[in-house]
């Protein structure tokens, strides 16, 4: 690895995190008040034990190219299924491991981050840290270790010449869809919270408490997309450190374009712009550039945007009204449906050089992958965690506000706190 | 009908990897993977279906 390599991919990685400031900030602001300091806590929590559980036995399960793994042979093919790394950092000692632990670290703390806004105000503090260190330590490494490690997604490939094989620089798929099935399976699990559904199945709509924060969420978030796209641009998919610049615009064009259109189609719809589904439109762009930041052109990036930004108004509704899936803070539609899309966009806009013809049936195995096995994997792990330890807070501590149930102190203690009608 | 529906996932996701594996004209694969994205599609909506609240605990 070179020099200049190393170096981009550590001033990438010095602003990844803020894309989780920005996470743990827009979760916070769509929630109500009285569970604020609540959200914060946890995303504060969730990052530390990712951290650690990563640390443990998360990389040595997501392993990296070239490095130890087990194989099995199917049809006269090897098919690579999950490293087999040495466990606690051992080994990690020259510039690449380190720095694709460092990015891995980061995306394991973001990965759990996406389930706390869909679980928020019924999620209690102990099961979303049991549930992020199964995510840390399960889920996210094997579907990593299968997009970025030399699994066998990355060697469809080589093996069957399905184009180059599934890309994804910066983790639509093992990041974001990864995140967003585990905040449909919590929330599936967790159901909704009080009040929220009429004896008729109408849902109640609960506002957010503060739309400065989600919308300042969003351009922290921004910045730390952009280092997390380059980074995993450098470090996974082997680009050349001269196309930053157009990861970098690609990331912010698709952005522009997802929040502008979500932005319209609520103002068509409700006859004024929504402000918390453009600030969701906005991070959908995101999420759907992140795996084909590297191989699109501008003008598609901005295409990816569109699409990604349609889909939220759409799915939240269809989430909120049809399914009766309570997601406060928007993951689902955000981060699955979004990152799912861009696992898909890929094979549709990405450009390679001639004979990748098969580029998009990779893609699609790797949707396949990640809806048959991710999300049923990740049902059953958080089933069973909530079979030992029950990850709903009681009733009364819904009705209290988590800060208050389970903090012992509110958010915002010097405001005068109104009673509620969702009780 | 909840384990139906994930089983039904799984089941497509198989059917998806088996193709990859066992099948070696590409029209027959792609055939195959598309029936088992199908076969995820239902396994889906059933698993969604399945979790809509019971009325009684609604409210």
């Amino acid at each position: 690895m070179s020099e200049t390599r190393i170096a981009i991919a550590i001033a990438c990685l010095m602003i990844a995190p803020l894309a989780g400031a920005g996470l743990a900030v827009i979760n916070a602001g769509l929630g109500r008040a009285r569970n604020a300091a609540h959200s914060m806590m946890a995303a504060l929590c969730v990052v530390s034990v990712a951290a650690g559980m990563y640390f443990i036995c998360g990389r040595a399960f997501q392993g990296f190219s070239g490095g130890h793994s087990y194989v099995i042979l199917a049809g006269g093919k090897p098919w690579d299924w999950i490293g087999a790394e040495p466990w606690f950092f051992r080994g990690v000692t020259t510039a690449e491991p380190l720095l694709a632990a460092w990015f891995g670290i980061i995306a394991a703390g973001l990965t759990g981050l996406i389930p706390v806004g869909a679980g928020a105000e019924r999620w209690r503090l102990g099961a979303i840290l049991a549930s992020t260190a199964l995510l840390a330590a399960i889920t996210f490494p094997l579907f990593a270790h299968w997009s970025w490690g030399g699994g066998f997604l990355t060697q469809l490939g080589m093996n069957y010449a399905l184009g180059r094989g599934y890309l994804d620089a910066g983790g639509s798929g093992p990041i974001h869809a990864v995140g967003g099935l585990t905040a449909l399976a919590v929330t599936w699990i967790i159901g909704a919270r009080r009040g929220k559904y009429s004896s008729e199945g109408m849902p109640m709509a609960i506002p957010g408490h503060n739309a400065v924060l989600v919308l300042s969420g969003c351009m922290l978030a921004f910045a730390g997309w952009l280092g997390l796209n380059s980074a995993g641009a450098v470090l996974f998919a082997h680009v050349e450190p001269g196309r930053v610049p157009l990861i970098a615009l690609n990331t912010l064009l698709a952005a522009s374009g997802s929040a502008l259109t979500s932005a319209l189609i609520t103002k068509i719809r409700f006859s004024k712009p929504d402000a918390s589904l453009t600030a969701n439109g906005w991070v959908a762009g995101l999420v759907a550039s992140s795996a084909g930041c590297a191989f699109i052109a501008p003008a598609e990036a901005v295409i990816i945007g569109l699409v990604a930004g349609a889909l939220v108004p759409f799915t939240v509704e269809l989430l909120d009204l049809r399914l009766e899936v309570d997601d406060p803070g928007g993951a689902i539609s955000v981060h699955a449906v979004g990152g799912i899309w861009g696992m898909l966009a890929v094979g549709i806009f990405g450009r390679f050089e001639a004979g990748d013809a098969g580029q998009m049936l990779a893609q699609t195995v790797a949707v396949s992958t990640i809806l048959g096995f991710v999300l049923p994997l990740t049902w059953l792990l958080n089933r069973g965690l909530d079979r030992v330890i029950g990850q709903r807070v009681r009733v009364d501590g819904e009705v209290q506000g988590m800060d208050l149930y389970e903090l012992g102190a509110g958010a915002y203690p010097e405001f005068t706190t109104h009673t509620d009608d969702y009780r | 009908m909840r384990i139906a529906g994930f089983l039904l996932l799984l089941s497509g996701w198989l059917l998806v990897v088996a193709a990859l594996a066992l099948l070696p004209a590409a029209g027959a694969r792609v055939i195959f993977l598309l029936a088992g994205m199908g076969v995820e599609l239902l396994g889906l909506a059933l698993a969604f279906r399945s979790h809509l609240a019971p009325k009684e605990d609604r409210g």
